[in-house]
């Protein structure tokens, strides 16, 4: 579904990638973990097609694809989604408007028609409950005045609306309690299919107790240096990476 | 003949027309010859200074209304707040029309002015308050001169009506082009309650000017809440003077929605004359082509620990112009108060124009006084966010451009208002929204 070739990407001159190789196929979940700094956010960036990320070399495959050149709304037709590590507050437009808007703009990429607003409320009941969201909740201002949780359970409820190929969750956990982590964890896991896959960005092996990864990558300085089982997140977590980059030099 | 020769002409006119014992007989003479003496403003007054009344002044306008025309509900009833009941004064040429209104005297007056002049019982009222509130300026005293119809309101203590009231100005072209001058006079006692919600609105092409002064009087305790459509056809030209005196722990909003218009002048001024007192200012302003819209705003804290806020936005697009110029006049007196002044711009073409001048006037030592303005917004994180969600460039802007907006209207206190303004923004901005749980 997903294949990294030798992908090279720069902020403002200063090169974070490099040179990235990553096969994800349908059906699986891969984690990728790495210390403060590795290039785990800027990975995630680049493959929904940031801006601000220049990619200088590599290539990035989306079912065959070459997406590098596509705009992040053409990725997300495609069905490449991002969970945001920090989600963007936008005053003034209710998460509901805001989801109606995003898949429509998916439907009419398609060439299909605007969702019947029956049918779209029917979903928006269906995944809240799976995500055990209040209706209230919905009719707030995206984002605005959200807790940590709340917007990371928002960022999974509008995955849950849009149906992505591939999900890539930056940092999810992060500001999660026990609870919220427990209700975001089996949601992703209810989404999961053998057709999707998932790609966990984390810092903590704690995640990965509740959507348990086929595939570990550990991240250090812009290069994936270490794959294993779901094993080497249990490692990470008990001896933390020094060990890895020791193996490095 | 200029405007102005005009007008003289036609007060002698007025005041043959007028009852001589009414209240404000000498009012309108002494009124006049202020505007006598001061005329038209031009850039040339510093107020003025990015708005000029030229283009406006020089057409041929009627002003008197010689013709009365009627209406259906039918043909109008897209200009009224149709999903909720409402107290409704309505004028058509600016002449009252009592089939398209719903006044009342039951609890509250919901009146005319002309009815309110006309009747001994409110000449106390009338007389304590009638031109006290504005202040003697050309346009306000030109209006003043030739008061004789508008809103007259009053709400006895403790009194909260039981539902809005809509003042609606239509003009429907009879003449070829046509001068307005309503006057309004609302009184709210201690411890009142009401909204009000105000448009003009021209039915055809033909030019119209308006030149409307509302005096608000808001005693202790007393809530107003005044909200202006201001989504007029392009050859309707508007001058809002709206100035409101405000007593200790009152709550008086404006809300203004600049949509539309050829020309439109807002002065809108408050006087705290109180403790604990909170004057709040919105308004959102999008326009194109050639369309100008200028907020001229004063608040004058005269009294300590009181709070004034104004959130003034607007999008610009086509070779429009805006101008926010927004005074805020601290006491020495005043002191603990908190006045937030925050004015942002977008715009969208590069020939559109923005003058914006925020002016603190703090003579107090101990006070939170705190003033923003920006122009053009471009969230690269915000777009980002919605463009890997699928939304497209130019909808992802349209979007963040409605929700800029938006923003304003959280303190509209009528939901079906609410609504329907949001909708027009919308609409305005080529969102498709609307949808509710």
């Amino acid at each position: 579904m997903l294949k990294i070739e030798n992908l090279k990407a720069n902020i403002e001159d200063k090169e974070i990638l490099k040179g990235i190789n990553l096969e994800i196929k349908a059906g699986e979940v891969h984690a990728i973990m790495g210390p403060n700094g590795s290039g785990k956010s800027t990975l995630a960036s680049v493959i929904a097609g940031k801006e601000e990320y220049e990619v200088t070399g590599g290539d990035i495959l989306f079912n065959n694809e070459s997406i590098v050149e596509m705009d992040p709304e053409e990725r997300a037709h495609e069905g490449v989604f991002l969970s945001f590590q920090y989600p963007v507050e936008i005053p003034g437009v209710s998460v509901t408007n805001f989801i109606k808007t995003a898949i429509n703009q998916n439907r009419k990429a398609k060439g299909l028609e605007d969702m019947p607003a029956s049918d779209m409320l029917k979903m928006i009941r269906e995944k809240a409950e799976l995500l055990e969201i209040d209706r209230k909740f919905l009719s707030r201002s995206l984002n605005q005045g959200f807790s940590g949780g709340e917007k990371k359970r928002n960022e999974i409820f509008q995955m849950a609306m849009l149906e992505p190929k591939l999900a890539i969750l930056d940092e999810t956990d992060s500001g999660l309690d026990i609870d919220a982590l427990r209700i975001v964890a089996n949601g992703v896991n209810k989404l999961k299919s053998e057709n999707n896959a998932v790609l966990l960005i984390t810092h903590y092996q704690r995640l990965l107790d509740y959507i348990v990864p086929d595939v570990v990558h550990v991240l250090v300085d812009g290069k994936i240096v270490k794959t294993g089982g779901k094993e080497l997140a249990h490692e990470l977590e008990e001896k933390g990476y020094d060990w890895i980059k020791a193996e490095l030099v | 003949m200029s405007l102005k020769d005009k007008l003289t002409r036609s007060h002698i006119v007025f005041q043959d027309s007028i009852d001589p014992h009414s209240p404000i007989y000498d009012v309108r003479n002494d009124a006049f010859k202020i505007f006598e003496e001061k005329g038209f403003p031009t850039r040339k007054d510093e107020a003025w200074k990015y708005t000029s009344l030229n283009a406006v002044i020089k057409e041929d306008y009627s002003i008197l209304s010689k013709t009365e025309a009627a209406l259906d509900y039918k043909e109008v009833k897209r200009f009224f707040l149709s999903s909720v009941d409402t107290y409704k004064i309505v004028f058509i040429d600016g002449v009252f029309s009592s089939h398209l209104s719903e006044t009342t005297h039951e609890g509250v007056d919901v009146c005319t002015l002309r009815s309110a002049l006309s009747k001994a019982k409110y000449n106390e009222v009338i007389e304590q308050h009638f031109n006290k509130i504005a202040p003697k300026e050309s346009l306000t005293s030109l209006n003043t001169a030739f008061a004789s119809e508008g809103v007259y309101i009053q709400i006895p203590k403790s009194k909260v009506v039981d539902k809005p009231i809509e003042i609606v100005h239509f003009s429907t072209g009879t003449e070829a082009a046509s001068f307005l001058q309503p006057r309004n006079l609302i009184v709210a006692q201690e411890n009142s309650d009401v909204q009000i919600i105000e448009r003009h609105q021209s039915l055809t092409d033909n030019p119209v000017f308006t030149n409307s002064v509302t005096e608000i009087y808001a005693a202790k305790r007393a809530m107003v809440d005044y909200y202006k459509i201001q989504n007029d056809n392009l050859n309707a030209s508007l001058i809002d003077n709206t100035f409101v005196d405000q007593y200790d722990d009152g709550v008086v909003s404006v809300h203004t929605f600049s949509l539309g218009g050829k020309l439109t002048r807002n002065n809108l001024n408050f006087h705290q004359k109180g403790e604990h007192i909170n004057s709040i200012m919105k308004g959102v302003t999008i326009i194109e082509g050639k369309q100008h819209v200028d907020h001229n705003t004063l608040v004058n804290h005269d009294a300590p620990n009181c709070e004034s806020h104004q959130d003034y936005k607007g999008i610009y697009d086509g070779s429009s112009t805006g101008v926010f110029n927004g005074k805020v006049y601290v006491n020495q007196i005043a002191q603990k108060i908190n006045a937030y002044q925050s004015n942002n711009n977008i715009l969208i073409s590069e020939k559109a124009t923005i003058n914006a001048k925020p002016q603190l006037e703090i003579f107090a030592d101990d006070v939170r006084c705190s003033h923003g303005c920006t122009i053009g917004q471009r969230d690269a994180d915000a777009l980002f966010y919605l463009q890997s969600r699928g939304i497209p460039m130019k909808e992802a802007r349209a979007l963040l451009m409605y929700a800029f907006a938006n923003t304003v209207l959280e303190s509209v206190k009528i939901p079906q208002l609410k609504e329907r303004i949001t909708k027009q923004i919308a609409k305005k901005l080529g969102v498709d929204v609307g949808f509710a749980l």
